[in-house]
């Protein structure tokens, strides 16, 4: 039967796919769930018509990411699935009720003639907040580490709560925002984009404050983390990542007073690279930290053989007919009411 | 109070797909539907087709993200409720999760996006090319998702390594598992025949209140064109679908007919009470010998009895029994409507008679009641086993806490009555409303809201 193990480091490769997946979906859901958390400040409801339809057509597909990151976790590193997510039992649930409420808010919000629809722009307002919350905190959490008992979560109901992960929940609503600001920049005009330009220029700043922390805390949580970043010769290695974010975050800043309408949002996706590299490296080759490595957690070279393949063949497809629904609904919404 | 984790995580398991395959078997019976009504429009040119579909996607839309966040929820349970169940199947399971994903999710929501809202943005054809795909979608995520599910009911093609860890030997027979064809053909089945009845009951109702005639005749006649020709089909599949558990589950076929005794010519316990302390059905109405005959095509081939199994290996015999039933007699009640429907057809009165349309209007939520009482039958039959006859649903649990799980519990049960609440009602609205006629020929309908967003063309 199908076994690649002889050739490759299957495991290696399951697990660049599988954050591959996961940071698709940061970058994807993080902007129509940064467009729901900015939803009620918006300046009027022609405005919040044009940001719930500029992601409409897109909120479905951006969440499957989400139901592949999940899925690759349970078919490639059952072993962390299997930890994990009893860990992460209370944010988990909190985080999918969250995505509850948002996600039927599309379809309930414009179906709702009367003054009830004030209950699905809450709706969809909260929703968004909280699953962006929890799944900050669900990244707090991870970074800080899980206990673990034989091949099972050894920890207590609550162990995922504690002040780095609050922080990063609270910052990841900020991040979101900023992606969810850029996105409409680009995606609308008038006074909604003129609103979201402010937003962006004030998200900006939240953003830079919140990175900072969360940078500067990483490595105190785990010599490890402290070793791989501050000796040398890595320090020198890895100081471009810092010193690239800086750069990004000034080149945001100036498109944004460049009233650029494109540039601010791909500037963005950057920052959140170069965040997401950066917390790669910390955590490498952790999928529990700090107890399982993505070795150790790996399914069988079989299971993992026949995963590669269908992945290899089908991502590229997958991307090819995304981007096309992207191309299809090119260019600014609009808030039109017939149907 | 004492909290027990997997009685509870049973409860939330059973609770949340009970929820969820409401919406799927909806959607796989709509998104069929709503390509062949829309290649009628494409064919014939007749704007009551895109009423019709007009009208139907936006059901389909609300029904469709209803399915959607509560399928996420399914994913992510496997692993919060029922984590030692992951870590020993997933080496067999996890590649068929991640080919539901891969070859259908995905499919499904980038095509849904255009077919809701790219009225006016993509040609017609590739209009209707994005409803056929989405359509095709829904079958390909139910073709994987019964793959995986009828694994654990017959089991093949694996090997079971140290500490109970299920390794593949050979995919086809992994995902060709012998209950699987069976399954698959029974479910969607039951998707297209629940969907008619639930289509057809909504065209009666206009019917009856002389509202959309024009339009409720095409739902009306396409409804029982299925009645007549899918419901003994389905009733035939069921059959072989039993057949097929003799041989594999008989334990639930012993739950299922309500025996307790071995015997040679056992009867056909058509009513009774199944009485679990004192081992014995009361109360039986039976037929003699009609059980052996359905099972081992002989009057008097043998039926094993539930007490041929040590009390802790049977399933629970009540549920199993009367869901059985439930779903057997919605099936006879489905046939007869098709009868009476050819009936009513060849004199004429088919869309006039006033009781065959409130006998529709009865019906409207039945398939969904039978798929449902299906899946009782299928799963509780099951016990105590989560893969047959291999791993116990004891040994499947997560070491979670039981208080942990009756809050989440809890809270699945408040948010998902609401929300179920608010979908029904404005389904409901969007019936009452019924379709509109078309202002002109290009106008833009659809959308998971009623807006089209109108992208671009500044
Ligand atoms: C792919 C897997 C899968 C699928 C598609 C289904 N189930 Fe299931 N079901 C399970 C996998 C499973 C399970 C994980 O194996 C459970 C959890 C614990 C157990 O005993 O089996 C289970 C348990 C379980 C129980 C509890 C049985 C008991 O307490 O004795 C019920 C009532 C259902 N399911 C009902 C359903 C319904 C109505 C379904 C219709 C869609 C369904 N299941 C589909
Ligand atoms: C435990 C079992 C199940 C899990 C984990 C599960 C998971 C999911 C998920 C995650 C989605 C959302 C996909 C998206 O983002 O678009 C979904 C939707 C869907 N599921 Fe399930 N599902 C299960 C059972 C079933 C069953 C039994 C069927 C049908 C036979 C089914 C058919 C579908 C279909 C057709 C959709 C598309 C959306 C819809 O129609 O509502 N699922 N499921
Ligand atoms: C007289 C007719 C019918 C017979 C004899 C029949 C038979 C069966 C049997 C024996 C099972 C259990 C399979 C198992 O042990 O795993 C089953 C399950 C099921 N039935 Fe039926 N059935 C009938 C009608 C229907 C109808 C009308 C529907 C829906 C509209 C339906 C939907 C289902 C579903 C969804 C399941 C669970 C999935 C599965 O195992 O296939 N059935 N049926």
């Amino acid at each position: 039967m199908l076994d690649f193990s002889p050739f490759l480091d299957l495991p290696l490769l399951a697990s660049c796919i599988m954050a591959l997946a996961v940071f698709l979906y940061v970058l994807l859901d993080g902007f129509d769930l940064g467009v729901g958390i900015l939803f009620p400040f918006a300046p009027s409801k022609d405005c919040r018509d044009k940001m719930m339809n500029s992601i409409a057509p897109f909120w479905d597909g951006n969440e499957t990411w989400l139901v592949l990151g999940g899925g690759l976790l349970f078919s490639a590193f059952p072993l962390a699935y299997a930890i994990l997510l009893p860990a992460f039992y209370i944010p988990l649930i909190l985080m999918l009720l969250g995505l509850i409420f948002r996600g039927v808010a599309f379809e309930f919000r414009f179906k709702e003639q009367g003054k009830m629809h004030i209950l699905w722009d809450y709706s969809f307002h909260l929703g968004s907040v909280c699953a962006t919350f929890f799944q900050g905190i669900l990244l707090g959490a991870f970074v800080s580490g899980v206990t673990t008992q034989g091949r099972a979560f050894g920890g207590g109901s609550f162990d995922w709560l504690n002040g780095f992960s609050v922080l990063t929940g609270i910052a990841l609503v900020f991040g979101y925002s900023l992606l969810g600001a850029t996105w409409l920049l680009m995606k609308t005009d008038h006074k909604t984009q003129e609103w979201a330009r402010k937003i962006a220029f004030r998200s900006l700043f939240y953003v830079v404050f919140f990175l900072g922390i969360v940078s500067l805390w990483v490595p105190f949580l785990n010599e490890t983390i402290f070793t791989r970043w501050f000796s040398l010769p890595n320090f020198f290695y890895f100081l471009p990542i810092p010193l690239l974010t800086g750069l990004s975050f000034l080149g945001l800043y100036k498109s944004l007073l460049k009233k650029q309408e494109i540039q601010p949002f791909f500037i963005v996706l950057a920052i959140f690279s170069l965040g997401y590299l950066g917390l790669g490296i910390s955590l490498w080759p952790w999928i529990v930290p700090y107890h399982i490595s993505i070795w150790d957690a790996a399914a069988g070279a079989k299971s993992l053989s026949l995963l590669l393949m269908a992945v290899v063949i089908l991502l590229p497809v997958i991307l090819g007919y995304t981007a096309y629904a992207y191309y299809v609904f090119r260019g600014k919404s609009r808030a039109s009411y017939e149907d | 109070m004492d909290f027990d984790p997997i009685l509870l995580s049973r409860i939330q398991f059973a609770f949340t797909i009970s929820f969820h395959i409401i919406f799927p078997t909806l959607t796989i019976g709509l998104s069929s539907w709503l390509a062949v009504v829309e290649g009628l429009w494409l064919i014939t040119g007749k704007t009551v087709y895109q009423e019709i579909y007009k009208l139907w996607v936006k059901v389909f839309s609300v029904t469709f993200g209803m399915g959607v966040v509560s399928g996420i929820v399914m994913s992510y349970q496997f692993g919060t409720n029922w984590s030692r169940f992951s870590d020993s199947t997933s080496n067999v399971l996890g590649p068929l999760f991640a080919f539901e994903v891969l070859t259908a999710f995905f499919l499904e929501a980038s095509f849904l996006g255009i077919m809701l809202f790219g009225w006016g943005r993509v040609t017609r054809r590739m209009h209707f090319i994005s409803t056929i795909i989405v359509a095709l979608g829904t079958l390909t995520s139910a073709f994987w998702i019964i793959s995986a599910n009828s694994w654990m009911h017959t089991p093949t093609g694996y090997e079971i390594q140290e500490g109970l860890i299920f390794h593949p030997l050979n995919w086809i027979d992994i995902i060709f598992n012998p209950s699987f064809p069976y399954r698959l053909m029974h479910m969607v089945t039951g998707a297209y025949l629940a969907t008619a009845f639930f289509v057809g009951g909504i065209g009666s109702w206009y019917l009856l209140k002389k509202r959309h005639t024009p339009h409720a005749r095409i739902m009306v006649g396409m409804a029982m064109m299925m009645a007549v020709f899918v419901t003994p089909i389905q009733v035939f599949l069921g059959d072989l679908h039993g057949l097929n558990t003799f041989k594999h589950q008989p334990a639930k076929v012993a739950a299922i007919e309500g025996t307790w005794e071995t015997m040679k010519g056992a009867p056909l316990i058509l009513f009774g009470y199944p009485d679990e302390k004192e081992e014995t059905t009361k109360y039986v109405v039976q037929i003699p010998q009609l059980s052996s005959l359905i099972l081992t095509h002989s009057f008097d081939g043998e039926v094993k009895g539930l007490k041929a199994w040590a009390k802790e290996d049977r399933p629970p015999v009540r549920p199993v029994f009367f869901a059985f039933r439930l779903m057997v007699g919605i099936g006879i009640l489905m046939l007869l409507t098709g009868m009476i429907a050819v009936l009513l057809f060849f004199r004429k009165t088919l869309f006039k008679n006033r009781w065959f349309q409130r006998w529709c209007i009865i019906l409207t939520p039945s398939g969904f009641i039978a798929v449902l009482a299906g899946w009782f039958v299928t799963e509780i039959g099951r016990q105590p086993y989560v893969v047959y006859g291999l791993m116990r649903t004891l040994q499947a649990a997560s070491p979670v806490n039981g208080k942990q799980v009756f809050l989440s519990l809890l809270a699945f049960i408040i948010v998902y009555t609401f929300i179920f609440g608010a979908g029904i009602y404005y389904i409901l609205k969007l019936i009452q409303k019924g379709p509109k006629p078309l202002l002109k020929e290009t106008e833009i309908y659809g959308s998971h809201g009623v807006i089209p967003p109108v992208l671009g063309e500044e």
